[in-house]
């Protein structure tokens, strides 16, 4: 399968763009780790359980991802800097749909 | 002052089961943990989850593999400081260490093993200007005596189970209880929303949602808040103000203690035995790093194996030993029990 291309700004406002694999069954938290985006235990602390959201972010165009679900929903009613594009990175399974999606991390 | 062996800095999965393998090698144990209860993240972040990557489990509870792992470590009768941070740590001229915690706990041990894991778990704290100000003085981020609270005015904030078991608990205790949250939903389980239902019914506890509060003020105390319900700023008087938003790990005083330190992580020698730069400190699990790390319990378990092995050959040098196994040797316990394999009968055929 495929690698899609996502574009993700730091948390020091540096963009990268990078090639994502679709069939490692990765989400967008772990791939942020993968390519080392953010310093260890600074995100995905959890491990991607919807319960820390340390791995929160904003999404920044209008590619279309899945819903969120109701862990995800409570976990952000319980975060800071919360936007109204907020999502949880490790909620966002990384698919073909997600080809040429923007995102930005949120402050830690 | 308390003496061991070995001082384990955290009581997660691997700073557990080092217990175990010291015990073998007749090795005391006293383990220090920030948190109130021992099992690190299994116990605090996902006790019923499961987890299927320990070998032997197809699957088991994270909660049920500490309570596991606390039931094969008892024989060995590790002591625990919990509750306490550990803060200092000095090396006497012998190569021991004394390492003091937070509340002046001294701890005076041959060897100290490092399993925190990703760190002490620290409050997660509102954006909130000035609101370090107020800590200690009407703002707490945790719970530690309810009686502070004893016919006082309090605010929680918070959705999570904490906020909803602290407004039922202190209900009967402050003279009145305000529950803050963003949204109407609450996460808990469903039994805590009830009962903080049901209070609200009563009167005993003031539910505020969707709301947030976004300021603090008082002379040298918290007197009232700011808060934002439903875009419409309104304030209330308080005596106190208990944000419970969860807890975040944090490498915290370790990061000062000249340990040599990566991406959040320890460095350790994973040639040898997981010791770090400083000789009789190791670091074993998810707290160091060296290449090819990961951060598995098994990979834990592994780990605290090797370093108790070194430190059992530091402490007894040019004592003759080979490793032992549980099967043929058994486990004796230093309270006088002793588990071992049943004995086959050798009996004749007539």
């Amino acid at each position: 399968m495929s690698d899609v291309t996502i574009t993700i700004t730091d948390r020091e406002g540096v963009v990268h763009e990078v090639q994502a694999p679709t069939d490692m069954a990765m989400n967008i938290m772990e791939l942020c780790r993968a390519y080392e985006l953010a310093p260890d235990g600074t995100i995905g602390v959890c491990g991607g359980m919807a319960m820390c959201a340390s791995c929160q972010c904003y999404i920044l165009n209008d590619v279309e991802i899945p819903e969120m679900g109701p862990d995800e929903d409570a976990m952000l009613s319980e975060a800071f800097n919360v936007k109204p594009n907020s999502r949880l990175g490790c909620q966002i399974p990384i698919t073909p749909e997600l080809e040429g999606l923007a995102l930005e991390l949120a402050p830690e | 002052m308390i003496t061991t062996d070995i001082l384990i800095i955290g009581a997660g999965p691997t700073g557990l089961f080092a217990v175990f393998e010291a015990g073998l090698l007749k090795l005391k144990c006293h383990i220090i943990d920030a948190l109130p209860q021992i099992g690190g993240q299994l116990s605090e972040l996902y006790p019923k989850k499961p987890i299927f990557d320990i070998p032997g489990y197809p699957s088991v509870l994270a909660g049920d593999l500490v309570h596991n792992l606390m039931e094969q470590i008892k024989q060995f009768q590790p002591g625990f400081t919990l509750n306490e941070k550990a803060e200092t740590i000095k090396k006497l001229e012998d190569g021991t260490f004394i390492v003091t915690t937070n509340k002046g706990t001294e701890h005076h041990a041959k060897a100290v093993a490092i399993a925190g894991g990703l760190g002490s778990f620290e409050p997660r704290k509102p954006i909130i200007e000035s609101i370090e100000f107020y800590e200690d003085k009407g703002v707490e981020y945790f719970v530690k005596d309810p009686e502070l609270f004893r016919d006082k005015k309090i605010v929680i904030a918070g959705g999570g189970d904490s906020a909803l078991d602290w407004s039922v608990f202190l209900a009967d205790v402050a003279s009145e209880v305000t529950l803050v949250h963003r949204r109407n939903e609450f996460r808990g389980a469903l039994d805590s929303v009830e009962k903080v239902q049901e209070l609200k019914k009563q009167g005993k506890i003031r539910l505020v949602t969707p709301a947030e509060v976004t300021g603090i003020r008082g002379d040298e105390h918290v007197e009232e808040l700011d808060i934002e319900i439903d875009g419409a700023h309104s304030t209330i008087k308080t005596d106190y103000f208990i944000p419970l938003f969860g807890l975040t790990p944090k490498l915290g005083a370790i990061a000062h203690w000249g340990l040599e330190i990566e991406k959040n992580a320890i460095k350790v020698n994973n040639a040898l035995d997981y010791q770090t730069n400083i000789e009789g400190i190791y670091a074993i699990g998810d707290i160091n790093t060296y290449p090819g790390k990961l951060k598995l319990i098994l990979c834990g378990f592994h780990e605290a194996t090797l370093m108790c092995q070194s430190v059992f050959n530091k402490l007894n040098p040019g004592k003759k030993y080979v490793l032992k196994y549980t099967t043929v040797s058994g486990v004796d316990g230093f309270d006088g029990t002793r588990k071992e394999a049943e004995k086959q009968v050798v009996k004749a055929i007539d």
